[in-house]
């Protein structure tokens, strides 16, 4: 019975499965908690029980140590979460493990997405379109402005500033957790064979990648190495250490930041940013707007992001929609 | 369009002054005529076609986009231009056929009226892509805001053809859009533009700060240093105009001025205000402060006329009669400056009177001993200097009086740009508004980002990065634990700053790590040396 999903409960805290006392990306500790992926606003410490991806749960083990009650849950295959409540994980291609989260309960079917994108990416499997009677989006870039170009345009700018500027180097700032990946797999195969150098609070998630079987290439620490050898070089940082003090040790670095909010010039330009890279993890205005239509959902929930926008658009295709007022999720550097 | 569509990304976000210079210079290197010409007026401000506005682009977009979606992303882009490029929609099929160019653009936009401009800028920003549509919205509406002057424009241009920035200055006067004799001229294929029948503004000869260098008033004459703002005036076929420093007119603002020189010449001078600070009761000027409330009004009530009269102490003549003095002597000029005296009227102009002094030890007593505050300090210029634009060394020298110290302690700090963008580099000061072991406050009185060298820079940057006490954005409250000496030319009384003073130059003269900061400087101490 479509139009009810009265068992589905969204509060600021989380999205809660009632009858199987569960949460999905709870912000705070509970019980029991579903995670769609490992980035920190969504992957919280602390939880009772942690159903996710294995992958999911071995970034969560690197970041908070070892995970008391972690249960893995792969990809397609359901399970039962108890109250009579069916889960299963659906790859999101979001990053290396993230998946949404399909619910099935008398005869009502829910999807939860997650952070989720539709472009294609080395680094994790591709969304799975599934239908459902409710899906619940996020909307990070949910504002017609943002339409992502193909990430081989943005490499091959990347390479080319690179070739122009031999005496400097090109510091990339990107998201520890899957932009970085990313961004070294698409250099590799755009034929970037060259050492690529990280910031200190890279090396763990590049290594756990590789470990989960996605090749990076020749990678070396930034740190110690003299500033003559950097220039020419490619190398990344946390977006926070753009401007940092830590970025005086390398040669009249050329600062570029790889990220979807890149596409707002303005933007780019307060980050002090010299070559934005439209490169994001999320979908864009067109991968959000086409996927409501091809799950054609009877009802659409927006989590987190410009939900205004999104809302908007449900509408004026006379789709029934409304925002949730969730708290704890960050879009900053993404 | 696409050039200049790189250009404008690339001058958004490259922070360095060198690096915008470049980026302009090999542009106007490379582009074609009349292409470069129009981005060169585009860069100065210089563009206009009535017939399209921002409001134009606006009624575009509502036929092309849900009103609430467009509200919502111009609210989060802040820019129209910007929101428009990302949100129109992409015309189907592609268009076939290269971009529209500058020139093209134009012609185009310069014929078009108010009625069909919507239809022409539709179908041209149908042609170019997210980037080359931000480019023409901008340039069609004439407001680029890209953070470039117009005086950058011209270095790059005299970078990118070698050829000297003052000639440029010159001869951009009197041109228009596409600007084709400029670009004959810079690459070599013309001689100059005539300049000798307009009103045209000529370059300021400028003077060095006097430093060790042994100078005899033999070879140098002295002049006070007024303390108003350098003027130019030129008379041409019955019109005067006034220019300040930077070659912008100002004689919508002193009418009295520009009405009052009857015959063809081109004079430097500083303009000033009646008063009796500055050379005197009879005759003599107000404060600076007295003529910045006449500065940049468009328009001047006859009270402030009555009131605040200005009037301009000449010191050079550049032309007279169409005679062009600049080569001749400074000797030569003054005579003929002050055989033009009694042409002028008494009220509006007067002689920066030559300070006779035997020699400079005599000369430096009678710098100390100007009572009169206002005064900056003495000019010292070669007798046989000619009229040269700009800064030449060894032909004028400024010997400005000892600067002006005080006490201060470090409040807040902001972070640089370019170089120095992660540096808390830029400072502002405070003095204590009465005893601070009674509890008074510090009151902040002045800003400075220099005066230090690179080495206490580093040292600074530590020191308010370990002793923050609270951020807003950019800037850091410090603890309030370190005094700085602050040098500064003067102190003026302001309504615009808390503690009610105003100081002129401020920079940093030594960090005081020694001295604890309750025993800086009280603001009466500013207060009274308030001019």
């Amino acid at each position: 019975m479509a139009g009810c999903f009265t068992w589905i409960k969204a509060e600021p805290t989380g999205i809660c499965i009632v009858p199987a006392d569960a949460w999905i990306d709870p912000s705070r500790a509970v019980a029991r908690a579903l995670v769609t992926h490992g980035h920190a606003d969504h992957a919280r410490g602390g939880h009772g029980q942690t159903i996710a991806t294995p992958a999911t749960l071995a970034i969560m083990g690197a970041r908070y140590g070892v995970a008391d009650g972690a249960v893995p849950a792969s990809y397609h295959e359901p399970f039962t979460l108890g109250g009579g409540v069916t889960a299963t994980f659906l790859p999101a291609g979001h990053v290396l493990g993230s998946a949404q989260i399909l619910l099935e309960y008398a005869g009502e079917r829910v999807i939860v997405t997650g952070d989720y994108k539709r472009s294609p990416d080395p680094t994790c499997q591709p969304f799975a379109v599934t239908p459902c009677d409710l899906f619940i989006t996020e909307a990070t870039f949910g504002l017609p402005v943002f339409r992502h170009p193909p990430i081989a345009d943005e490499i091959a700018r990347l390479l080319a500033v690179r070739a122009g500027n031999p005496e400097r180097c090109v510091l990339v700032g990107a998201y520890a957790l899957g932009k970085a990946q990313r961004l070294i797999a698409e250099l590799r195969a755009a034929g970037w064979r060259e050492p690529i150098y990280l910031h200190g609070a890279m090396e763990t998630m590049c290594r756990l990648y590789e470990a989960q079987g996605v090749p990076l290439g020749d990678l070396r620490p930034a740190t110690g190495v003299p500033k003559a050898e950097l220039a020419g070089t490619i190398v990344i940082c946390p977006p926070s250490a753009l401007t940092d003090r830590w970025s005086r040790r390398l040669p009249d670095p050329l600062t570029a930041m790889a990220s979807g909010w890149m596409r707002v010039r303005q933007r780019a330009r307060q980050r002090g940013v010299e070559l934005p890279l439209v490169i994001s993890d999320h979908a864009d205005w067109d991968e959000l707007t086409q996927t409501i239509a091809e799950v054609n959902p009877a009802e659409t929930w927006i989590t987190h992001g410009r939900e205004e926008a999104l809302l908007r658009w449900c509408e004026l295709h006379q789709r029934r929609a409304r925002a949730l007022a969730l708290t704890g999720y960050e879009d900053e550097d993404d | 369009m696409q050039r200049f569509a790189a250009l404008l990304d690339g001058l958004l976000l490259t922070p360095s002054r060198n690096g915008k210079l470049a980026l302009i210079a090999d542009y106007l290197r490379e582009a074609p005529d009349p292409d470069r010409g129009w981005a060169l007026a585009a860069l100065t401000g210089a563009v206009d076609f009535p017939a399209v506005k921002a409001g134009t682009v606006r009624g575009l977009m509502a036929k092309r986009v849900d009103p609430v979606l467009w509200e919502l992303s111009r609210d989060f882009v802040g820019d129209t231009a910007e929101t428009a490029s990302l949100l129109w929609p992409e015309p189907e099929p592609a268009p076939q056929g290269p971009s529209p160019t500058l020139g093209e653009i134009v012609t185009a936009l310069a014929s078009t009226t108010r009625a069909s401009a919507p239809a022409l800028l539709a179908s041209l920003l149908d042609r170019l892509d997210t980037g080359g549509r931000y480019a023409l919205i901008k340039f069609a509406t004439g407001a680029l805001r890209i953070g470039i002057s117009a005086r950058l424009a011209k270095v790059a241009f005299a970078q990118a053809f070698a050829v000297p920035v003052d000639a440029v200055e010159e001869y951009w006067h009197g041109q228009s859009p596409p600007y084709a004799p400029l670009f004959q001229w810079a690459t070599g294929a013309a001689p100059p533009p005539r300049t000798d029948l307009l009103p045209l503004f000529r370059p300021f000869m400028l003077a060095h700060p006097l430093e060790d260098e042994a100078i005899s008033l033999e070879d140098y004459v002295a002049e006070w240093k007024w303390d108003g703002i350098r003027v130019q005036l030129v008379h041409v076929n019955g019109e005067t105009r006034v220019y300040s420093r930077g070659g912008d007119e100002i004689s919508a603002s002193f009418p009295e001025i520009a009405g009052a020189l009857p015959f063809p010449a081109v004079l430097d001078g500083e303009l000033l205000v009646r008063g009796n600070q500055q050379g005197g009761e009879a005759g003599g000027a107000a404060s600076f402060n007295a003529l910045q409330q006449r500065l940049g009004r468009k328009t001047v009530s006859k009270a402030m006329l009555a009131e605040a009269p200005a009037f301009v102490r000449l010191y050079d003549v550049l032309i007279e009669g169409g005679e062009d003095l600049r080569e001749q002597p400074w000797t030569a000029r003054r005579a003929r400056l002050e055989a033009l005296m009694p042409r002028l009227d008494p009220q509006r102009f007067d002689l920066s009177e030559t300070i006779a002094a035997a020699d400079m030890d005599a000369l430096a007593e009678i710098r100390a001993g100007a009572r009169d505050a206002a005064i900056e300090g003495v000019m010292l210029k070669d007798r046989a200097s000619p009229y040269v634009a700009g800064r030449r060394a060894g032909l004028w020298y400024k010997w400005k009086r000892a600067p002006l110290l005080v006490d201060c302690v470090l409040m807040y700090a902001q972070r640089g740009s370019g170089k120095r963008s992660s540096f808390y580099s830029d400072f502002t000061f405070g003095c204590w508004d009465g005893d601070p072991d009674a509890g008074a406050e510090l009151l902040p009185v002045g800003k400075a980002y220099f005066g230090f060298t690179d080495e206490e820079l580093k040292w600074l940057d530590r020191h308010v990065r370990q002793n923050t006490v609270a951020k807003f954005g950019p800037v850091r409250e410090t603890d309030k634990s370190l005094v700085f000496e602050v040098a500064f030319d003067s102190v003026h009384a302001s309504k615009r700053h808390k503690s009610g003073v105003a100081m002129r130059f401020p920079r940093i003269s030594r960090i005081r790590q020694d001295k604890p900061a309750h025993e800086a400087d009280r603001l009466e101490a500013l207060r009274a040396l308030v001019t």
